[in-house]
């Protein structure tokens, strides 16, 4: 420990060091000046300017979310920290742990309706794990690798650090995040010993048992991820993700039966609707997944592990909850089943299995595959897939149609690959989260798959790509329509196509051009490999404007109201089925 | 429709700037109901204040209330005092009654039988001091209503488990 004292932004710099950050994301401003004077001395860290501060947030996301690591944002008070809300709330809901160091305007100006001045540890109050104003710059390094702690422990999530101007001018002794501990926050890692056995005993007299997969297992980490491979596999049971959950569970394994929910498989939600144990790990029973509550898994008992108390018993009853981190839980569970053995009812099991196989011989994500002169969103994302698999890509989607086909057609064998807005539906998610994660990963191949409309919703950032070189490849889907609202009004209120087609679309091949990206455009199913293949080989920024048939829609689909077993399986089923009063309410 | 139930919280919290707003969120933000809340620091050397919630909800609902609760980072413990077992519960209020002639005579009467205390006075007024359970409260001023009730003031409950043991 030097016990020199040291300037507030010499502090933060320090401290960000010590605790392995390489990267920021952020976007200068009056307030955090003396921070960026700091980052300019030095050069242990990297900073990435984005264009707008909800871009380093995604940014830092996607970073985040492709190594496990902690992202990092810094941002300037009142706009800075406003603009980076959504970004955050982005983080809450998908529990990526990030933090984000806003400025804030000198300690006796607060309240004083200053110049860029707002109350950011109000607003983000409710949209962070935690967050902390700074006041005294004794407490500086102390809160600052208390930001860190609190943002990767337990259910990982946003932090905000709030730094009034004249903290960064005043001076204190650094410490050490070594000399820091937090002084209540501690997270139940191991489960009960009795409950484990509990949920063994379960397991081993299950007749049709289902593992449903969360992100909560990415987040616990590849090795978490390899023991929930094995369990699956010694109990020989099959094995459903979330959209946050892909890449937990590798998608080629015969276990895997795809996507659960909204739009997920047919054998996946089948699978929820008729097993008899549901063991439930890291997910969350969000509304997406259980479609109606009341008609969820009516005959499982579950099995719920998560290391968050309070998404226990949250939206569905649970038979036996197994608190804490997913890998720590995984390990004791095959530690009592390697003494149970796993099952001993291979008949029932059998029977199971004959049944998941008829379901998906159903072929719920088939589409038309006859026409030669229209490209279907699905193809392009076969192809897609077909083309860059060996190429271990890493994917970021934005939000609506594209996103759901994507979940779908593109399969992914390891965590850390698939980055996407689950919970908050973040449109525009995609193209910054791509910053982050060719940051990251230097040298991979990163794609995002967008839509025209999402994608434009934070397009600026073509110009940190530009400037920082990124080979980033965006691939749009492009149906001229925001073609998951589209669709629902379809569906919901009689095609009244209300404000859903975008009558004004850029031309992207020289937006791209504008940025100093290539940029190409297809419209028939025979250039779509060529394009993808030029895609791939070009070693700059790639804008890939797929045009798409206009008037497709994303199948299978629960609509909202309906059980797992009331699927939608194509259009065919649209007309039959029509949505329940109660259904139309829901979002 | 699942039974309602009434629950009395108390939550040890560090005493830090936004820490009420945070668990006065947590209730608006998910649409919890809030009965009472008190707060006040009791552990100065620890730097923790105790925060009584009194609140309302399914048995779920209960749960859930306590577990987001728990899993706030300033928050060091949670405990359901209903669940419990045994716990005493207080509240008290100032209670100001205007009025001369018969009805003035009539509430100081009434204020003894319920032990009341008279902390001011004037010749047409009387404020009370009250404590006791929140029913007790309830029921005195709903009889002091007739009799000149100008205005209360209430604390909230705070409640405690009997017994030796510790939170």
């Amino acid at each position: 420990m030097s016990a020199e004292p040291v300037c507030g932004a010499d502090i933060v710099i320090k401290a960000l060091v010590d605790q392995g950050v390489d990267v920021v994301f952020g976007y200068p401003g009056g307030a955090v000046l003396p921070i960026y004077d700091s980052l300019f001395k030095q050069n242990a860290l990297r900073h990435i300017l984005v264009r707008q501060e909800g871009g380093a947030v995604h940014a830092a996301e996607g970073y985040a979310r492709s190594t496990g690591r902690v992202g990092v944002v810094l941002v300037t008070s009142g706009p800075g920290a406003t603009n980076a809300v959504t970004g955050l709330t982005d983080a809450l809901m998908d529990s990526v742990p990030i933090v984000c160091l806003t400025g804030q305007v000198p300690t006796h100006l607060i309240g004083n309706d200053a110049f860029q001045e707002a109350d950011t540890t109000g607003i983000t109050r409710p949209c962070t794990k935690h967050n902390y104003l700074v006041k005294d710059v004794n407490d500086l390094a102390r809160t600052l690798h208390e930001a860190f702690y609190v943002a990767k422990s337990g259910r990982p999530g946003p932090v905000v650090v709030d730094l009034p101007k004249d903290i960064l001018f005043a001076t204190a002794t650094y410490r050490a995040p070594e000399q820091v501990q937090h002084k209540s926050y501690r997270p139940q890692i191991h489960p009960e010993p009795a409950r484990v056995a509990e949920a063994a005993a379960l397991i081993a007299a299950a007749k049709r048992p289902l593992f449903y997969g969360g992100g909560g297992l990415i987040n616990s980490g590849p090795e978490a991820c390899a023991r929930f491979v094995e369990l699956v596999r010694t109990v020989d049971a099959p094995c459903t993700l979330t959209l946050m959950g892909l890449g937990a569970f590798p998608a080629s394994d015969p276990h895997f039966v795809g996507m659960v929910g909204m739009h997920g498989t047919y054998e996946a939600n089948m699978a929820m609707h008729d097993c008899d144990l549901m063991i439930a790990v890291g997910s969350r029973f969000d509304d997406r997944v259980t479609g109606r509550i009341n008609a969820f898994s009516p005959g499982s008992k579950k099995i719920h592990i998560d290391i968050d108390p309070s998404s226990i018993n949250k939206n569905v009853r649970i038979d036996v909850p197994l608190l804490g981190d997913c890998g720590a839980v995984l390990e004791a569970l095959l530690a009592a089943l390697r003494k149970s053995g796993p099952h001993a009812d291979g008949k029932a099991r059998n029977a199971w299995w004959r049944q998941i196989d008829a379901w998906r011989a159903r072929d719920c994500l088939r589409y038309d595959r006859s026409r030669k002169d229209l490209i279907k969103p699905q193809y392009a994302l076969e192809r897609l897939y077909a083309l860059t698999r060996d190429r271990d890509p890493y994917i970021t989607t934005e939000v609506g149609q594209h996103q759901m086909w994507a979940a779908q057609f593109l399969k992914f064998e390891k965590p850390f690959h698939w980055m996407t807005s689950g919970g908050l539906g973040t449109m525009g998610y995609g193209l910054p989260a791509a910053v982050g994660v060719q940051i990251a990963h230097p040298d991979a191949l990163v794609i995002d798959v967008a839509g025209e409309a999402s994608i434009l919703m934070n397009i600026q950032e073509m110009s940190t790509i530009a400037q920082y070189r990124l080979p980033v490849k965006a691939f749009i889907l492009n149906n001229q329509y925001m073609g998951m609202v589209r669709q629902w009004q379809e569906l919901l209120h009689g095609g009244r196509y209300s404000e859903s087609y975008t009558a004004a679309l850029p031309d992207f091949v020289k937006l791209a051009d504008a940025f100093g990206a290539v940029g190409r455009r297809v419209e028939r199913p025979d250039e779509v490999d060529d394009a993808i293949r030029e895609m791939i080989e070009t070693p700059r920024a790639v804008v890939l404007d797929v045009a798409v048939d206009q008037a497709e829609n994303c199948f299978p689909m629960i609509p909202s109201g309906a059980a797992h077993n009331e699927m939608l399986l194509g259009p065919e089923d649209e007309a039959t089925q029509p949505v329940s009063e109660e259904g139309m309410v829901l979002v | 429709m699942p039974d309602i139930e009434r629950h009395t919280i108390a939550v040890l919290v560090a005493n830090e700037p936004g820490v009420l707003a945070r668990v006065i969120g947590l209730f608006s933000g998910r649409g919890y109901n809030i009965e009472s809340l008190t707060v006040a620091e009791v552990d100065r050397t620890n730097n923790l204040s105790r925060i009584t919630v009194v609140t309302s909800g399914t048995r779920m609902i209960i749960e859930q209330i306590k577990a987001q609760l728990s899993r706030l980072v300033p928050v060091h413990k949670v405990h359901d005092l209903t669940d419990e077992g045994p716990s005493v519960e207080r509240e008290m209020a100032l209670i100001k009654v205007a009025g001369k002639g018969e009805a003035r005579i009539e509430c100081l009467r009434l204020a003894d039988i319920f032990r009341a205390r008279v902390v001011d006075s004037t010749t047409e007024s009387f404020v009370f001091e009250m404590t006791g359970s929140s029913e007790k409260l309830n029921a005195f001023i709903a009889l002091m209503e007739p009799l000149g009730l100008v205005e209360v003031s209430r604390t909230g409950t705070v409640a405690i488990a009997r017994g030796p043991g510790r939170f």
